[in-house]
């Protein structure tokens, strides 16, 4: 394995990945450490979305190495098995289990084990009730727990999909637009949120909505036209010019 | 620790309907058989073969319900798995003629001998013993859609594609059995049976047996449907037809869950054929006819799909419906059945057993509100 992963959680170099000669990463360099926040910005089309893509095993790379935990090769793996090593991934658009209740969505997304042999015969377990209801503490649904999830609110389904995540006990929670869509102070919750969660657990958040990101505090990585363009504290990189010109100056 | 994991997975719906499922077993032979023909309550032995066929049909809407309803699997071909035990049970009840055929071969069925053949094909052996065939009822449909599904889930082809590759398989079994050389019997398929079990097929104890067989099997499988989609299985299985990609992404092998639920649907809708046959009295390639599974699908979507007592309500109302207008109306029933379909679906898109589960809980809905405070957001 690539000596330079050593003591990184997450680790991509060089990631390159063509859709009918359009390049939607180009050399992506990128690395996590472990329990850090990452917030990631950049103009539509600046491969956020292919870039989780790779790193949940939805999309092959053409090119370069994604090393989870200094010790994975997650390139070689599918969807369930990088799902199983613990990284957790919420969608742009919430995407929980409609027509399941709140507390059966946290229910599936619960560590166990995946066989459909062991699903057949599962029975939940106290402990594995009480984690749903400190889950749902924690993402403020305690006193939704028997309604479907296709009665929640645009911002209640952003939770229960953090939830969700919450519940596979994942080392890296990759976050697609959490506050797309979002009142003002379920924006503000949702920080606030997040970064309960980035005390335990490394976060890389994807993100459009400026004032969400100032919220979380933490190293900002641009993206552009498929690799990184500047990184830092927002500060630093929203005072680069190359930033203005690309992303913020529009 | 079982008792536990069978009490939790049945439920009230479920006991209701395997309670009415054996009352009726038990009720419609006897009502045949032990009233004289002239009693108000006498059922007749024909009716006793008709409300027979449906509940073997309801066994097939069942399958459907299963990977339709629940998995999200559109099929459009599961009345392949229904011909395919049919034929098997067919090959079985075939055997069982001996020499009383036409030509009065001891071993070859009559089809062979006009065929010219001199000895019973290799894969028609064994199929005189019901020991044998008991088991291939399952076994056939469920190889055939292992392999199917084997390599259409693992290259995750879903939605309208595999619906047209389902029609594909049923279709181009159709064409198959329906050649001579196949040695099924080709356009004409297999019929003329005698005995089942070594009692003759004909008379009115053996028809009522079967129809009790088939009313018993339907109760087994509805239990078997209960415990599979009150499972956290289950519930995998909704996640997958709601959402797939998060199904995946929580660490699912979704193939896995597709492929164990499309082999035991298609076991479930073997059955279903093997129990049609001996009712009927004949299969034929024309059971394969892509007609046939869409049918299937109306039912399914007429009862409820995604309720598993929706299948069998509906398989039971369009049949009926089926033989009331095939009887009155004969040049009307396609057109009541494509009105049907357009009506159920812009009208009641949940059919009869969602809608009037909807309703139910709509009436009690208020309660719920005023329970729970709405928060402030």
């Amino acid at each position: 394995m690539d000596g330079r992963a050593l003591g990184s959680l997450l680790y991509l170099d060089g990631v390159s990945v063509s859709f009918d000669g359009f390049k939607a990463l180009n050399s992506l360099s990128l690395v996590i450490e472990p329990g850090e926040m990452r917030a990631i910005i950049g103009p539509n089309g600046a491969g956020k979305t292919t870039m989780m893509d790779v790193i949940t095993g939805k999309t092959r790379p053409d090119d370069g190495v994604v090393v989870f935990n200094a010790e994975t090769d997650l390139t070689q793996l599918d969807e369930a098995a990088i799902a199983e090593l613990g990284i957790g991934r919420k969608f742009q658009k919430p995407t929980v289990f409609e027509s399941h209740t709140v507390a059966d969505n946290i229910a599936l997304a619960l560590k166990a084990p995946r066989s459909a042999f062991r699903a057949l015969f599962h029975l939940l377990s106290g402990a594995e009730k009480d984690r749903i209801e400190e889950i749902l503490t924690t993402i403020r649904l305690a006193g939704k727990r028997d309604m479907m999830a296709a009665d929640l609110s645009h911002g209640q389904k952003q939770w229960l999909e953090i939830g969700m995540l919450l519940a596979q006990e994942p080392k890296l929670l990759l976050v697609d637009e959490p506050a797309a869509g979002m009142t003002d102070a379920e924006t503000a919750a949702t920080a606030e949120l997040l970064r309960d969660i980035a005390r335990e657990k490394s976060v890389v958040v994807v993100e459009h909505d400026m004032t969400f990101v100032r919220d979380l505090g933490v190293k900002v990585t641009v993206l552009h036209e498929g690799s990184v363009l500047a990184e830092g504290p927002l500060d630093v990189v929203s005072a680069d010019h190359r930033v203005i010109e690309v992303y913020l100056g529009r | 620790m079982i008792t536990r994991l069978l009490i939790e997975r049945l439920d009230a719906r479920a006991i209701i309907v395997v309670a009415v499922l054996l009352i009726v077993a038990a009720a419609v032979p006897a009502l045949n058989l032990m009233l004289p023909a002239d009693h108000p309550l006498h059922v007749p032995t024909y009716m006793v073969a008709l409300f027979g066929k449906y509940l073997s049909f309801a066994l097939l809407a069942l399958s459907v319900d299963l990977v339709w309803g629940f998995a999200g699997i559109l099929t459009l071909g599961h009345g392949a798995f229904f011909a395919l035990g049919g034929y098997v049970m067919g090959m079985y009840l075939m055997r069982q003629i001996g020499a009383r055929g036409v030509y009065a071969n001891p071993t070859l069925p009559d089809f062979m001998v006009f065929l010219n053949w001199k000895e019973l094909p290799w894969y028609w052996y064994g199929f005189d013993s019901f020991a044998f065939a008991a088991p291939m009822i399952l076994l056939v449909p469920g190889l055939l859609a292992l392999a199917f599904g084997w390599f259409a889930f693992r290259s995750r082809v879903t939605g309208v594609y595999l619906s047209i590759i389902t029609q594909a398989m049923t279709f181009a079994l159709m064409l198959a059995f329906f050649r001579n050389d196949m040695g099924f019997g080709g356009n004409n398929g297999l019929t003329d049976f005698k005995d089942i079990l070594g009692f003759d097929i004909q008379v009115d104890t053996t028809r009522a047996a079967l129809f009790a067989a088939t009313a018993a099997m339907l109760a087994f499988w509805f239990l078997v449907a209960t415990f599979l989609v009150n499972s956290k299985f289950g519930k995998v299985l909704v996640g997958v037809r709601d959402a797939e990609s998060r199904t995946r992404f929580l660490g699912y092998r979704v193939e896995n869950y597709k492929l164990f639920v499309w082999t035991l649907s298609a076991m479930m809708a073997g059955v279903a054929g093997a129990l049609y046959v001996p009712q009927v009295g004949i299969i034929n390639p024309g059971e394969f006819a892509p007609a046939n599974s869409i049918e299937t699908v109306i039912w399914v979507a007429v009862g409820g799909r995604g309720t598993l007592v929706g299948a069998l309500i509906g398989a039971i109302a369009v049949n009926f419906g089926k033989t009331w207008f095939t009887g009155a109306l004969p040049e009307f029933w396609l057109f009541a059945l494509g009105g049907l379909f357009v009506v159920v679906t812009l009208f009641l898109p949940k059919g009869i057993v969602g809608t009037l589960g909807d309703l139910f809980r709509r009436r009690k809905r208020p309660v719920d509100d005023a329970l729970e405070p709405q928060p402030a957001e």
